[in-house]
């Protein structure tokens, strides 16, 4: 008995942590340093063995400046638009995700009114998110389709019962209905909000469902207590309710944050890269056409998801910061201070 | 109870008024989000020539027939179905395996014992949980290129060992889970280390590795972007990566073909959903993040 008490049980959290930590530093860490590495040399091109650090004598061109990669890509008109688009769609999403959300979650988990089938409707609302991006992408091109698509036979349809007739002087019924159809698909507003739509279609029902497993999460105490200082359902919501599920909301921020600047399914199977202008192109579809696409610009493809990276530190460390629990920061700040008091007593 | 103090009529009619509105929206958003599933479902037993007429028409007269039409236009191309869904199988299920088995076990020497390196470890995984795939992308493509190993399914399988979403998960569950008195009785039975995790601490943890399995296969199922890099031989192509034809010019106008080749892609998961949408949505599965 006393022998097992002397083992050192310490060596097996090293040794259960090395699949871990080995396939972390082949499959992730080597490739990012090889990024950021690639971001500072002057490799183009397919299969091109032969290339330097883009200030050594060798490189293409000659020596260039240290940041002349990223440089050249801030300078990048397609880039600045992949970034503009980007922001703008993903903020299209977020706001009426994050609104509908609440929304159903402060329904749906209502003490007072509770509301039936409500299972039914999590069910479906969380559906979408398990469907393949890519197939709702081409579903929804589809639907929106010109001239003929779910959408224009509906905006048809109802034209037709409200009387409504575009344009009289067109003779055959077949032009009448090209008169009333809209092409969705090439104009670069409808596009956008069309892709900003879908990304909501497929993630406000995570977001709810994240929402309201946090809800679930807290002590109904809480709750009664609130009722008997007798709080009204929205005080009750946005005083007691939101401050105790602050992580949960930290986490659905951070990975919506991520996940909407890496966007790259949907509007690259919606519409492409050169729809319209390049209406939905986003920053991995600008990394990727950059790498790829006969035209091999690896360097240049390196310091653009360089800098989508920095951006997203600074952003997720901003949130960070913004949400993170402010008494706990005061405590750690007071024992601290009574610690060094302590100290300084002794 | 509390609910029956509340017994005046106006907030009755209040009560009343806020679950209609409740109800109208919800019906909304369900009719919202199964149309389009619809329309792809009746539309793949209707003919491209009956779909040009109207979208939104209901049952076409010779469905079956129609059906069989559509699925010879999108096999007879590039599309195959079959292939994409082996070659979606194979990566989803081991990287699923391999997944929720290391995360767990990574979990486990975070949780049960005492080391050094143990919260800089910890602090690192929910760092790195930030880091962006995309900036993994270039370099990763270049070394594959190198090594000559595009078109390798492995390629998807291997790095599914190092998940720190599911580690971070798997150490919040085992947190508020695991006794180590249980590890302590059985390690004075003379179990060794490895073998209390494998059969005392994985039974343990079955509701979280259930959850996490269902979030990695489907993450790992629809995955698109780096399959469409590396994985370009038609015999090697994932679901998502086939989906992509049903876009191509091949199929330009071939209505009835590509709500089927939607259809088929999306059949498997509603039948898998179907079965586990209860335990995904009662929160069970993201009890990790509680306050």
């Amino acid at each position: 008995m006393r022998n097992k008490k002397l083992v050192n049980y310490s060596k097996y959290g090293y040794l259960f942590s090395i699949p871990f930590i080995l396939t972390f530093l082949t499959f992730t860490l080597y490739p990012i340093l090889f990024t950021f590495w690639i971001g500072f040399t002057d490799l183009t091109g397919a299969g091109n063995t032969n290339w330097h650090f883009i200030m050594s004598e060798e490189a293409v061109g000659g020596p260039k400046p240290l940041f002349d990669n990223f440089v050249a890509v801030l300078g990048n008109g397609t880039f600045q638009k992949a970034f503009k688009n980007t922001v703008l769609i993903w903020t299209l999403n977020f706001i009426p995700q994050m609104a509908f959300a609440l929304l159903f979650t402060a329904w749906f988990t209502d003490r007072r009114s509770k509301v039936k089938g409500q299972g039914i409707f999590k069910i479906l609302f969380y559906m979408p998110n398990i469907i393949t991006a890519a197939t709702i992408a081409i579903l929804f091109n589809v639907l929106f389709g010109y001239p003929k698509g779910a959408v224009n036979d509906i905006i048809l349809g109802l034209a037709k019962a409200f009387g409504v007739k575009k344009d009289l002087m067109l003779s055959s019924p077949n032009d009448w209905k090209i008169a009333v159809a809209y092409d969705f698909n090439n104009n670069g507003t409808a596009l956008k909000l069309i892709v900003a739509f879908v990304q909501f279609y497929q993630w406000y029902g995570y977001t709810m469902v994240n929402l309201i497993a946090g809800v679930i999460g807290i002590s109904p105490e809480i709750f009664e207590a609130a009722e008997i200082d007798g709080a009204n359902r929205v005080q009750t919501f946005f005083k007691v309710t939101l401050p105790c599920i602050r992580q949960i909301l930290l986490f659905v921020l951070v990975t919506s944050l991520i996940g909407g600047l890496n966007m790259f399914d949907v509007p690259q199977l919606y519409a492409g890269e050169k729809k319209a202008n390049g209406a939905v192109l986003t920053l991995n579809m600008f990394v990727r056409s950059q790498g790829l696409d006969n035209r091999y610009l690896y360097n240049k493809a390196a310091a653009a998801s360089v800098i989508m990276f920095i951006v997203i530190v600074i952003l997720s460390s901003i949130l960070f910061y913004v949400l993170r629990d402010k008494d706990e920061a005061k405590l750690k700040k007071l024992r601290k201070q009574e610690l060094k008091a302590l100290k300084k007593g002794m | 109870m509390a609910d029956n103090a509340i017994k005046e009529s106006s907030i009755k009619k209040n009560e009343t008024g806020l679950k209609v509105v409740i109800y109208i929206v919800s019906v909304i958003f369900a009719i919202m989000t199964l149309f389009p599933f619809v329309i792809m479902f009746t539309n793949s037993f209707r003919s491209t020539f009956e779909i040009q007429q109207s979208t939104l028409g209901m049952v076409s007269a010779h469905p079956f027939q129609n059906l069989a039409k559509n699925w010879n236009e999108i096999t007879n191309k590039e599309f195959h179905p079959l292939i994409g869904f082996k070659n979606s199988f194979i990566i989803s299920t081991l990287s699923t395996i391999l997944n929720v088995y290391f995360s767990s076990l990574t979990a486990y020497a975070i949780s049960a014992y005492e080391w050094k390196l143990r919260d800089a470890f910890n602090n690192m995984i929910v760092g790195i949980m930030m880091v962006p795939g995309t900036v993994t992308t270039i370099g990763f493509v270049q070394i594959v290129y190198k090594l000559g190993l595009s078109n390798k399914l492995f390629l998807f399988i291997i790095p599914a060992i190092a998940s720190p979403m599911t580690v971070f998960f798997m150490r919040q569950y085992l947190q508020a889970s695991l006794s180590m008195e249980i590890v302590q009785s059985a390690r004075i039975d003379g179990a060794g280390e490895f073998r209390i995790f494998n059969q005392i601490v994985v039974p343990l943890m079955k509701p979280a590795i259930a959850t996490q399995a269902i979030f990695g296969y489907v993450a790992s199922w629809n995955n698109l972007f780096m399959p469409l890099i590396l994985l370009t031989e038609t015999e090697k192509k994932t679901i998502p990566v086939m989906v992509k034809l049903l876009n191509g010019d091949i199929y330009r106008r071939e209505y009835g073909a590509i709500y089927l080749g939607l259809l088929v892609t999306v059949l498997p998961l509603i039948v898998v959903y179907a079965f586990l949408s209860r335990f995904i949505v009662e929160g069970v599965a993201l009890g990790g993040v509680k306050s």
